[in-house]
């Protein structure tokens, strides 16, 4: 069998006493999308970094195509393509120019290069905004630039570190949309996240918390980890009704979700319970039913009672 | 209830006193720009407009004096602790030492920053400078808090706490004009506004916005809305 894309084994970074990523130990195979869902300062950028051969790892290994991040660094830049978590681009130069920038340092053969752009050009929809700075980019745009820039190259794996950081709900859609077609030309895809809904459009997924993984699988199979009965529950007042869940017995925990409140519950309630309740709230509880659970309640779950 | 912020350009809004209004749109849609008029930070084109009773044009030094603004950078200073970003933001806006000292006890209570007083900036978690910027943006007592994309890059637990600090900052009187691009923030407000391309296109409570456009949350709204215009644009 071949190598995975990706095998990290038992990988560490400490940053002096401080442990930043603790003996982590993943295998992404070939021409899969996965995702690493964690919180601000889980460890993430330290993962991807040391995957990019931007760090030397502490302890344990990673091996990108069989090759290693501690010795084979060029080997592996040229076949591997990061978009960094911050715009990396030059603001002064404009699209094309940054493009061929990038495919200078690439060393991206001159016969190919037409050829390249114009295949960028194609799923970034860039093509009328070549000549604009990047500077006068939108957000949306500017994600997609250096989404390409990370492409130039051909890379077969592409490695992106919280690209849709900051950016609207509609790019960020358009933006997946161009990630499953990478995907879909048989490119590995590494990415992080914030934002749990994206996590459900990756095959497979890490939660990473405090330096380790403490859930990975499919979306569906790491969303089954969840062990509570939970329900979604709407009313007239949202804060008080969840304030009001907070102070039954029977509940383990709560969560706002915008236009309803997530319940679970150590044991599953009777229909007498939900009368009760009715009434005890002051008809503020309005409407209930069975929720399954999203990646946003496992992530709660998982680190939700830590204190900060 | 009076109203707060009337701004008329080719936006017209009115936004109530202890209220939490929303501000959504596209990346360029014309929403920070807004808000940097609103702060007297920048000159409209034209139409009229007024903060807690004044006038964008002529009053912008008591606009500065009546309202907190948080920016999507921050603007702490990193190399300083984190009681000495509140103790000189505290000077900035004229407070006296005991002032000071008062605003500090209180808001590192209810930020729960008090165990990080001593900390340098630059070694906050992000959900940590996140509440001191909005502490040293609320200093003065401002009758209106301005947040431009406060919970960028936040993880869901950060982002809750944060929303809580906000329902608790409007419980006691103070208006919320806040942008964000998280749709399900956007259900937390009273009102909400969704611009596109410099104009507004949506505003309403998100629950009679949700009834209208027949979609069960508002990041679909939003999408649909936003989508539909796109052709337009153009």
């Amino acid at each position: 069998m071949s190598d995975p894309a990706l095998n990290i084994i038992n990988f560490s970074k400490n940053y002096g006493s401080r442990v930043a990523v603790d003996r982590v130990s993943l295998r992404v195979k070939e021409g899969e999308l996965f995702g690493l869902i964690g919180p601000d300062g889980a460890g993430k950028t330290s993962l991807i970094r040391a995957i990019c051969t931007l760090l030397k790892p502490t302890g344990g290994q990673i091996l990108v195509n069989g090759l290693d991040v501690a010795r084979d660094i060029f080997a592996i830049r040229s076949i591997l393509g990061y978009m960094p978590q911050r715009f990396s681009l030059y603001p002064d130069l404009t699209v094309e120019q940054n493009l061929k920038f990038f495919a200078d340092v690439f060393k991206v053969p001159e016969a190919e290069r037409e050829k390249r752009l114009a295949q960028l050009y194609k799923f970034s929809r860039l093509a009328p905004f070549k000549d604009r700075q990047a500077a006068a980019l939108s957000g949306g745009m500017k994600q997609k630039l250096a989404l390409s820039c990370a492409l130039i190259h051909t890379p077969e794996i592409l490695v992106l570190d919280e690209p849709t950081f900051g950016v609207d709900p509609v790019s960020r859609e358009e933006f997946w949309e161009i990630l499953a077609e990478i995907r879909r030309e048989g490119t590995t895809i590494f990415v992080s996240t914030a934002y749990m809904d994206e996590a459900d459009r990756c095959d497979r997924v890490a939660l990473m918390h405090l330096g380790k993984i403490i859930a990975s699988g499919t979306p569906v199979q790491v969303k089954a980890q969840y062990r509570f009965p939970l329900f979604r529950v709407t009313g007239k007042q949202l804060r008080q009704l969840r304030e009001f869940f907070d102070r039954q017995p029977a509940v383990h925990n709560t969560q706002l979700f915008g236009e309803a409140v997530h319940v679970s519950f150590t044991e599953a309630p009777a229909p007498g319970d939900w009368q009760r309740w009715v009434r005890a709230s002051g008809e503020n509880l309005q409407k209930w039913s069975p929720q399954q659970p999203t990646m946003e309640d496992v992530f709660m779950e998982n680190i939700g009672g830590e204190s900060q | 209830m009076t109203n707060q912020v009337s701004v008329q350009t080719r936006v017209s809004i009115r936004v109530g006193k202890g209220e939490i209004f929303g501000f959504l749109g596209a990346n360029g849609a014309g929403k920070t720009t807004l808000i940097r008029m609103l702060c007297g930070l920048l000159l409209p084109s034209d139409g009229q407009g007024t903060v807690a009773g004044f006038d964008i044009y002529r009053e912008s030094e008591q606009i500065k004096r009546n309202i907190g603004y948080m920016s999507q950078r921050f603007s702490l200073y990193e190399d300083l602790t984190v009681e000495e970003n509140i103790e000189f933001y505290g000077g900035i806006y004229g407070l006296n030492d005991e002032a000071i000292r008062k605003k500090k006890t209180q808001i590192f209570a209810e930020l729960k920053l008090t165990l990080r007083a001593k900390t340098l900036t630059r070694d906050l978690p992000l959900g940590f400078k996140q509440r001191l910027a909005l502490g040293c943006a609320m200093l003065h007592e401002p009758s209106i808090i301005f947040l431009d994309e406060p919970t960028s890059g936040v993880d869901p637990r950060v982002r809750r706490a944060f929303w809580d600090v906000i329902h608790r900052t409007a419980d006691h009187g103070t208006t919320v004009f806040v942008t964000t691009h998280f749709m399900e923030e956007a259900e937390y407000c009273h009102r909400v506004c969704i611009m596109d391309t410099g104009k507004v296109i949506a505003l309403d409570t998100p629950e009679n916005l949700r009834q209208r456009f027949q979609q069960p949350t508002m990041q679909k709204v939003f999408v649909e809305l936003v989508k539909s215009r796109i052709g337009k644009r153009i």
